[in-house]
């Protein structure tokens, strides 16, 4: 048996996701997520805060809820039924931050929590760090 | 070399038996089907203690204490212990292991733990070197998932040929003298790897070494293919059992009916949402010391060959684009 034909039997052995389904559970999730804080926005809003303020005022409800959610152990059942619908908004980025610190409490506060605690999120802040710089020079000599 | 056969066999002069056998398992296993038949369900996922580390290894000390307790020996007549687990250094089977104070032999084989420990054991008491040896093998869910994978919390999706770590241990007593079952022969597995890249799917990656040590077995031992009741793997998982019965199919093995997987039985695969199976090093010790040593003490069955399943990979390995190397160990056992 060779590797590319045992690659054959195990593809047509093995099933795969559900994607269909997956994304409409993804898509159903995440845009209630980003629908009440499109609620919260405008409630906020409209007690006179600035559009600037109220933003970071519904980041911050937004990320505190996820993190309290992944401590009380509710969030990730609700990611394994909504998949990338929790982890694209920026609750799946709180909760990305959260539940490995969470993980390696154990291992003491700055090797277990503060190490650890960027072991997910930290690749994204990287090269999220990276695409804005790049993006930012282009708009630079572009513009 | 009068006991060495074949290719990578051993057949036993004086057959090892085994005296004891226990199984502790954590509160999802205690749900399963096969809750009656187990020592000791634990309630608490931490059984007790304040780290996944912590309990994977009390699970640990409280099925060896209770397995040398069912023999009616003390801790001091063992005269080895060999566990194996999943945790890095096999800190599982170490730390649970301290408090005996008996010589030990740590044994990292991933989830074919429980072959390497009890092909090892049987040899060392055939030898002449050793009356009692306990073999043992552990794993957890938590720990497995936080060395292996990502944190508990995490909001992932599984796939559907992801199998579910176990928590659990079994361990059995082998010695020189007694009743048995016996164990009556072993097969070595060497590592088989066909390119298996995913994860998410070890199942895949373990089949074409527990193809390969079972047809090695059979060659070796000249055995009819119907000679045992039942040829239960590891934790191959409902996907990967039907690939390992393709394959010995292909290679004209004629008894693919007697073929089972202990990830199956340890859990409802309907009802538990454990998707593939059960897997770790504690699924098919805990399965084979609660649910096979039963059948083969109520007669049955009379014969098993028990293949534990281990995906050799590393995190790191795979990390950089290696594949998971499989392997897998088969031991008979007769009654």
């Amino acid at each position: 048996m060779t590797a590319k034909n045992y690659e054959k039997l195990v593809k047509e052995a093995s099933p795969k996701s559900a994607v269909v389904l997956n994304s409409a559970k993804a898509f159903l999730v995440g845009g209630a997520i980003c629908a009440v804080a499109q609620v919260l926005y405008s409630r906020i809003e409209a007690m006179g805060f600035s559009r600037e303020d109220t933003g970071i005022m519904v980041a911050g409800i937004l990320i505190v809820t996820a993190i309290l959610l992944t401590a009380l152990r509710i969030y990730d059942k609700i990611a394994k039924f909504a998949g990338a619908g929790t982890i694209v908004p920026i609750t799946g980025f709180a909760n990305s931050i959260a539940a490995p610190a969470i993980e390696h409490k154990n291992e003491g506060l700055v090797l277990g929590v503060g190490a650890k605690m960027f072991a997910i999120a930290g690749p994204v802040i990287v090269y999220g760090t990276v695409t804005s710089v790049i993006v930012g020079l282009i708009y630079y000599f572009v513009r | 070399m009068t006991k060495h056969l074949g290719d990578a066999s051993v057949k036993f002069i004086n057959p090892p038996s085994i005296i004891s056998a226990a199984a502790v398992v954590g509160p999802k296993e205690g749900e399963g089907p096969l809750a009656p038949l187990f020592d000791k369900i634990s309630e608490d996922i931490l059984f007790e203690k304040d780290t996944w580390e912590q309990a994977e290894s009390e699970l640990m000390r409280q099925t060896v204490e209770l397995c040398i307790q069912k023999s009616g020996l003390a801790a001091k007549d063992v005269n080895y212990i060999f566990a194996g687990d999943l945790l890095n250094q096999n800190s599982g089977s170490v730390y649970g292991a301290r408090s005996f104070e008996r010589p030990f032999f740590g044994l990292f084989g991933a989830c074919s733990a429980m072959g390497m420990a009890m092909s090892l054991g049987a040899m060392l008491i055939d030898g002449g070197f050793a009356n009692y040896i306990v073999a043992n093998a552990s794993s957890h869910f938590c720990g497995a998932e936080k060395t292996f994978r990502f944190p508990l919390e995490l909001g992932t999706q599984r796939a559907p040929t992801a199998s579910w770590t176990v928590t659990g241990d079994g361990a059995v007593m082998l010695s020189s003298n007694g009743r048995g079952p016996y164990v009556t022969s072993a097969t070595t597995g060497a590592i088989v790897d066909l390119g298996q890249k995913d994860v998410n799917n070890m199942g895949a990656a373990m089949v074409p070494a527990a193809a390969d040590v079972i047809a090695k077995h059979f060659r070796d031992l000249s055995l009819p293919h119907d000679y045992y009741d039942v040829i239960a793997t590891g934790d191959l998982g409902m996907y990967g059992l039907q690939l390992l019965k393709q394959l010995l199919a292909q290679d004209g093995f004629t008894a693919t009916d007697r073929l089972n997987d202990c990830g199956l039985l340890i859990y409802d695969t309907e009802k538990q949402d454990v998707h593939a199976g059960g897997s770790g090093c504690g699924c098919s010790a805990a399965v084979f010391a609660a649910h096979y040593m039963k059948q083969l003490r109520d007669g049955t069955i009379k014969k098993i060959l028990f293949v534990p399943t281990g995906a050799l990979h590393s995190v790191v390995t795979i990390q950089q684009g290696e594949s998971i190397p499989g392997i897998a160990h088969a031991v008979a056992v007769e009654s």
